[in-house]
């Protein structure tokens, strides 16, 4: 079973929180979006048109669940382009690697070009760092791509991969979004309260939080609602949104019910019972037994 | 002894497969509620009629109890009915089509939306498991941001065990709220 999609629906921010969660490996592709005649529905019954994948724009690779490679469609990713991008290799420097280097994979040319003094090890992975993270980050932004998430696929081991913990990439790309839509439908209420997951393990360990993404870690408690923590850390509704829906997506923080919603829903709860049918547990399983034998 | 009734809802976006489902289990034909889409219309090219106002399927337990199935309408425009159906209900299913991530936000705002009408047990259905192109229910659990705690159970509508095992899920989830 593949995951596939569309970006419109499953953004790359909840697409790296499924990878990042499953500790999944293998590599998603995105296509550039190709509008057809056709029409789908969604869940509410709303036609709008089907989009098709088209060429390829870029893949990005994970192994268990950390992100390990990228690329664009449009660019190769060699060694000497990665660098020259980087500001390691000039043009005409590249240009004789990549006519030189043709035959030998990235690793064996980066094992030459660190001999010949050109780049040292750390420059090396610095640069294929930064220029996944570039990708990834400009892939965040895309909103109506095709997409599809190839299981156990992941690049040949002649490329060089640097493993990047993706909470901190989800963080980052949270900070870059611009539109308010995506943070409201996902967190519509912000008379929510967050709580630390249960096993919270060593979640926060490399994680790179700005002061004020610290300032409201430092309030979370199930007792305190996101619009109080707004309030404690004067920020507006859009600035706790984009914070809280990083956390949120990265893992290190879930929604809870404050104590004062949590009364409310306890009150309701004994109104609903009253209305419902006073329920044996002798007649759910007589239920269970009918239900076995149809 | 007058007869008893209990009631369950099968609820979930448009075409997430709630017909089906009471269809596969019920003893008696469904009483739809359905209507003829218009080939004009948004939902045609997914299906050809929708549910109205409900399903409606019987499954008799013996002479004095009887359970009835009660499916949702999964058009927005029809929401009026879901209080009114979620009324008095035992617990409640929630179908999602594995196949199209389209629908998954929809479902869950339908999975929220049942859930504050009434704090009974459900379960969620991960519906046509039989299609190469269905996220797995773990994916599923992850993208719908379902707890732990909840039981979220691989299904195929038109396969009659696979409806049982849900509806016998539900069944065991309402006996362990009644231990707590």
């Amino acid at each position: 079973m593949a995951l596939k999609g569309n970006l419109a629906d499953f953004s790359t921010t909840q697409i790296l929180n499924l990878i990042n969660l499953a500790k999944k490996t293998g590599t998603l592709r995105l296509y550039e979006p190709v509008v057809t005649k056709e029409t789908i529905t969604d869940g509410t019954g709303k036609k709008r048109p089907k989009i098709i994948p088209g060429a390829e724009r870029a893949s990005i690779a994970f192994r268990e669940g950390r992100l390990i490679w990228a690329t664009m469609g449009d660019q190769d990713g060699h060694l000497a382009s990665v660098l020259h991008k980087a500001g390691k290799l000039n043009a005409e420097q590249t240009r004789v690697i990549r006519e030189r280097g043709a035959k030998y994979s990235d690793k064996a040319l980066a094992l030459m070009l660190i001999n010949a003094n050109y780049v040292t090890k750390a420059d090396i992975v610095r640069s294929i760092r930064q220029y996944t993270l570039d990708i990834v980050y400009d892939v965040m932004s895309w909103k109506e791509e095709p997409f599809v998430f190839e299981e156990g696929v992941v690049p040949p081991p002649e490329r060089i991969t640097v493993p990047i913990d993706l909470k901190n990439v989800i963080i980052e790309g949270t900070r870059r979004i611009r539109e308010l839509q995506p943070l409201e439908e996902e967190l519509p209420n912000l008379d929510m309260a967050l709580k630390f997951p249960d096993t919270p393990g060593d979640k926060f360990r490399g994680i790179h939080l700005s002061v004020d993404e610290w300032r409201v870690v430092s309030f979370i408690n199930p007792k305190n609602s996101i619009r109080q923590i707004a309030k404690a850390c004067n920020m507006t509704d859009t600035e706790i949104r984009r914070v809280v829906y990083g956390l949120l997506q990265a893992g290190l923080v879930e929604l809870t019910k404050p104590p004062t919603m949590q009364q409310a829903a306890k009150a309701q709860t004994r109104a609903q019972k009253l209305r419902r049918q006073p329920v044996e547990r002798s007649l759910v399983e007589r239920l269970i037994a009918r239900i076995k034998e149809v | 002894m007058p007869m008893q009734t209990v009631k369950m809802v099968i609820t979930g976006p448009f075409s997430a497969g709630k017909t089906e489902f009471i269809r596969s289990i019920s003893e008696i034909d469904v009483v739809t509620t359905d209507e003829n889409i218009s080939p004009d219309s948004a939902e045609f090219s997914t299906k050809e009629q929708t549910t109205v106002a409900m399903d409606f399927g019987r499954i008799t337990v013996d002479d004095d109890l009887v359970l009835y199935l009660f499916g949702t309408p999964g058009q927005r425009r029809f929401d009026f009915m879901w209080e009114i159906l979620a009324e008095g209900m035992l617990g409640f299913v929630v179908m999602v089509d594995s196949a199209k991530p389209e629908t998954f936000r929809e479902a869950k705002s339908i999975l929220e939306t049942f859930r504050a009408y009434a704090p009974t047990p459900y379960v969620v259905a991960a519906n046509k498991q039989d299609d190469p192109e269905a996220w797995t229910p773990e994916d599923l659990r992850i993208a719908l941001r379902i707890e732990d705690n909840v039981k979220l159970l691989p299904c195929v509508a038109t396969d009659k065990e696979s409806v049982k095992n849900v509806l016998l899920e539900l069944l065991y989830s309402i006996l362990e709220e009644m231990d707590t």
